[in-house]
């Protein structure tokens, strides 16, 4: 097969229309006054707990009861300006609705994500600017990365009065919210407008095209700023090392899904027919489904392990099964096959658990005809923008592939703050959020000395 | 299976279920369908002389997602001629001889008015009468309705004009909208009626529109009281029934209950006060006649299960413990108990206890859990945590074995008056 059969046109105009349909649609507001009524008004709630930036859900579940919406909406805005995002892509199951005490009692969770992604949405659609900034401090800060946790910071810095400049290596705001994650979780540009409503608080300014490492350094913002935050997430790609990794065809996944994002037209992005996935996260299923949606015929998901170890949670992974994607698990890639500098398939070595609670190959191997092999084996912090840079003799340190940070993100630079992906801890949007928020709050006080 | 049959002050019914008069009783067609959906009676909506009623007539507040917690109107008596009603009432009754029919009437408060309608009602073969004294709203600023019910002597007046024209038994109904209930229902009594019905609606503003600035419903920008009714004012209609069935000089009158009743168990309570008959209107104008399939089997099955015959059996069973506070047990000693293993840590119970009661609830965590538990020391029995508990049995009071006899207040050592007299 010399000629891969990567093609574009696959669907007609409706199929194309599913990529930008919300894959859970959201509730109308007869159904959110229904469903706010299941909330129990808890005391001490453990959603709270549940919640890494701590948004009142009873409270504002409350108020939508009352129909008090803007109440709800700035309840939720205030602790998470982020809200209207998180309530697209946060891991409820996992979090706030996990612990609702719903599930104790009936194994159905008051729909919170839906709650909140209603509130917001009304109150997104006023158009009303909720918030203020405190008078100028004179103190300049240096943001870097426009992502969720780079925009938390500098939102909450503005509103504390500080000036603070974005520095985003690539042209748009939002970081993973834009660029990593499959469109159905987020049509109608919504990363582009809650990017938009975050910066209309003013005293923000966004510099895009400035990655650290080539037209910025950390020493010269040390320099010129009194206070860093450094939020770029993880930018490297963690590759394939098996033989024929770099063949055609063989394309990181994060690749692929920034593409399908920023595509104009999707009915011109071309897509394979047999499509092999290698993962196990969020970003193995967006591709996998939004491949699928595009008109790949047979789509696979290989995972070394099991599904209980695979960091897509249940609701997504059925999610994907439901889309007609094929999720195989215990298989790992031992080569990647090809013909005339394309890849063909992949051939697979079974795997079980071993003692050690790690796994192990069996020897046993099968093979996946493949024309395109998605690899989201994760990603990992780019280290090398920091080497050589002027530190005046500080280091900052870097543990585990990740800067390593005290309370509240405080690095071993002084005045350096770091969050979001590119720190140690949950890889989450909602986390990163805090992680912001609370360097924020800490660089706050660090600046009134 | 239990007997539901009725004899009401002489007015037979297949059960106790009867239709009370409202827009539901309005005319035959309407009739005849509950009659074939199961009705044991209707009392036909108020004739008198036609009125005109205006657009925009009932309202509903809600609770909790709950539709319809309580109903208002504002409309008045039947709109049709009084020469059609009666037609359609004779024709109605000689369709359903076993239904009870009762004729609900209002006329201006003079002898020949009355006589006039009572003398005509007498040719419907009707089963009886219901003397509208409770319509507190529109009717009422015209001289009727409960501008009488209002007045025991005007009670008692004119259901002595009824007695002494009509040859039917009369029922009087009565108006919640008074201080004492006791006063018209022993000038009905006194006044020779056969029997009480009550409560008629509850003069109420039930929602005001905030952006019009009108109370509701709204009539072209502006809204008069109404009268309020459904399942929140059925507390108040089993008090004032009580007060009726437990006194010494009224009891033993035939009680038609009337208010928020919509399901059979609504119904059981309101003859363990001893009604004889129940009355619904805001429960099928919510869901339609047909809910009295539920009541008709749901009561059966409950007097089975309690081995209850007859209506008659628990008629008024609770009549006995409706007591006055002052013969409440002080030696009652009750503790409320939380099941750990259906507890499901809302925190709901601690709350409304450390916040509005007696701090007798402690919350203790441990690895992210919660655990809620009572301090007998300061527990009052009083039932608060029970109530706001979303589990159902999760949190039961119990009776302590504290051998205590019963003990009046009037005996109570910490009553202040037996203080005084001990010293």
């Amino acid at each position: 097969m010399s000629h891969p059969d990567i093609a574009a046109g696959r669907r007609d105009a409706a199929g194309y229309a599913e990529l930008n349909t919300d894959s859970k649609p959201p509730l109308n507001s007869g159904q959110a006054v229904i469903e706010a009524s299941r909330c129990y008004y808890c005391f001490d709630a453990p959603c709270v707990e549940a919640c890494p930036t701590g948004i009142d859900i009873p409270g504002f579940i409350g108020k939508i009861s009352s129909g008090n919406i803007r109440g709800a909406a700035l309840d939720i805005l205030e602790p998470n300006i982020f809200g209207g995002m998180c309530a697209r892509v946060c891991p409820t199951e996992v979090l706030c609705e996990q612990v609702c005490v719903r599930t104790a009692q009936e194994e159905k969770p008051v729909t919170i994500g839906l709650l909140q992604r209603h509130a917001t949405d009304q109150f997104f659609a006023t158009n009303e600017q909720p918030f203020t900034r405190a008078a100028d401090t004179g103190k300049k800060i240096a943001v870097v990365g426009a992502g969720p946790a780079g925009l938390s910071a500098a939102h909450r810095l503005s509103r504390f009065g500080h000036s603070v400049t974005v520095f985003e290596a690539l042209s748009k705001p939002g970081g993973l919210n834009e660029y990593g994650i499959a469109a159905y979780k987020v049509p109608n540009m919504f990363a582009q407008k809650e990017a938009s409503f975050i910066l209309g608080l003013g005293g923000i300014e966004v510099q895009y095209g400035k990655a650290l490492g080539s037209e910025i350094t950390l020493g010269d913002l040390r320099n010129d700023f009194d206070a860093v935050f450094l939020g770029m997430g993880q930018f490297g790609v963690r590759a394939l090392e098996d033989e024929g990794a770099e063949l055609g065809g063989v394309v990181p996944a994060v690749k692929f899904i920034a593409e399908l994002r920023q595509a104009g037209d999707l009915s011109k992005l071309p897509v394979g027919r047999k499509i092999v996935v290698i993962g196990g996260g969020n970003t193995a299923i967006d591709v996998a489904v939004q491949s699928h949606r595009l008109g790949a015929e047979d789509v696979t998901i290989v995972y070394r392990r099991g599904p209980e170890q695979m960091s897509a949670t249940g609701h997504e992974q059925e999610f994907a099964k439901s889309d007609g994607v094929r999720i195989r698990h215990w298989a790992k890639p031992s080569r990647v096959i090809g013909e005339d500098g394309h890849v063909t398939g992949v051939e697979f070595e079974r795997t079980r658990a071993n003692s050690n609670g790690g796994i192990e190959g069996t020897g046993d191997t099968y093979e996946l005809p493949a024309d395109t092999v998605f690899i989201a084996i994760g990603q990992m912090f780019e280290g090398t923008p920091l080497d050589g840079d002027s530190l005046d003799g500080d280091t900052l340190e870097i543990q585990s592939g990740r800067i390593q940070v005290g309370e509240a993100g405080a690095t071993s630079l002084q005045g350096v703050y770091a969050g979001g992906d590119c720190v140690a801890g949950e890889d989450l949007t909602v986390q990163a959020v805090e992680d912001g928020k609370q360097a924020a709050i800490a660089i706050d006080q660090y600046l009134k000395g | 299976m239990a007997d539901l049959r009725t004899n009401f002050a002489g007015i037979k019914s297949p059960n106790p279920f009867w239709l009370a008069s409202g827009p539901p009783t309005d005319k035959a067609y309407n009739v005849n369908r509950a009659f074939e959906a199961g009705w044991g009676g209707v009392v036909w909506k108020t004739v008198g002389d036609p009125i005109i009623n205006t657009t925009s007539r009932y309202w509903a507040n809600d609770h909790n997602n709950s539709h319809v917690a309580g109903f208002t109107n504002i409309e008045l008596i039947s709109d049709r001629p009084i020469d059609v009603n009666l037609r359609e009432i004779k024709e109605v009754k000689k369709n359903w001889p076993d239904r009870a029919v009762v004729v609900s009437l209002m006329v201006p408060c003079t002898e020949p008015d009355w006589e006039d309608i009572l003398v005509k009602v007498n040719e419907t073969d009707a089963d009886g009468i219901e003397l509208n004294f409770g319509c507190p709203h529109g009717m009422s600023e015209r001289g009727m309705g409960a501008s009488v019910g209002q007045v025991p002597e005007y009670v008692e007046m004119v259901s002595r004009w009824a007695k002494k024209h009509s040859n039917m038994p009369v029922i009087v109904k009565l108006t919640p909208n008074i201080t004492d209930i006791l006063a018209p229902a022993a000038a009905a009594k006194a006044g020779g009626a056969d029997a009480v019905s009550l409560i008629n609606t509850v003069a109420s503003i039930v929602s005001v529109d905030l952006d019009t600035m009108s109370p509701l419903p709204s009539v072209n920008g502006k809204g008069s009281h109404g009268g309020y009714c459904g399942p929140a004012v059925r507390p108040i209609a089993l008090r004032m029934v009580g007060d009726i069935a437990r006194d010494e000089k009224i009891a033993g009158i035939p009680i038609s209950g009337i208010g928020g009743v919509g399901t059979w168990h609504d119904a059981a309570e309101f003859i363990a006060l001893d009604c004889g008959t129940v009355q619904v209107c805001t429960a099928v104008m919510h869901h339609g006649f047909r809910i009295v399939s539920d009541m008709v089997d749901g009561l059966s099955n409950w007097m089975d299960s309690k081995e209850y015959p007859t209506i008659d059996s628990f008629r008024g069973q609770a009549v006995p413990n409706f007591v006055r506070w002052e013969e409440l047990d002080m030696n009652y000693e009750l503790l409320a108990r939380i099941n750990q293993d259906t507890c499901i840590e809302c925190g709901k119970c601690h709350i409304a206890c450390e916040d509005t009661a007696h701090q007798a609830i402690s919350m203790k965590r441990t690895n992210g859990s919660r655990t809620y538990e009572v301090i007998d020391e300061e527990c009052v029995g009083c039932n608060l945590c029970a109530l706001v508990c979303p589990v159902e049995n999760c949190i039961t009071m119990y009776a302590v074995e504290n051998k205590k006899p019963y003990l009046a207040w009037q005996d109570d050592p910490r009553n202040p008056a037996n203080a005084a007299a001990a010293e």
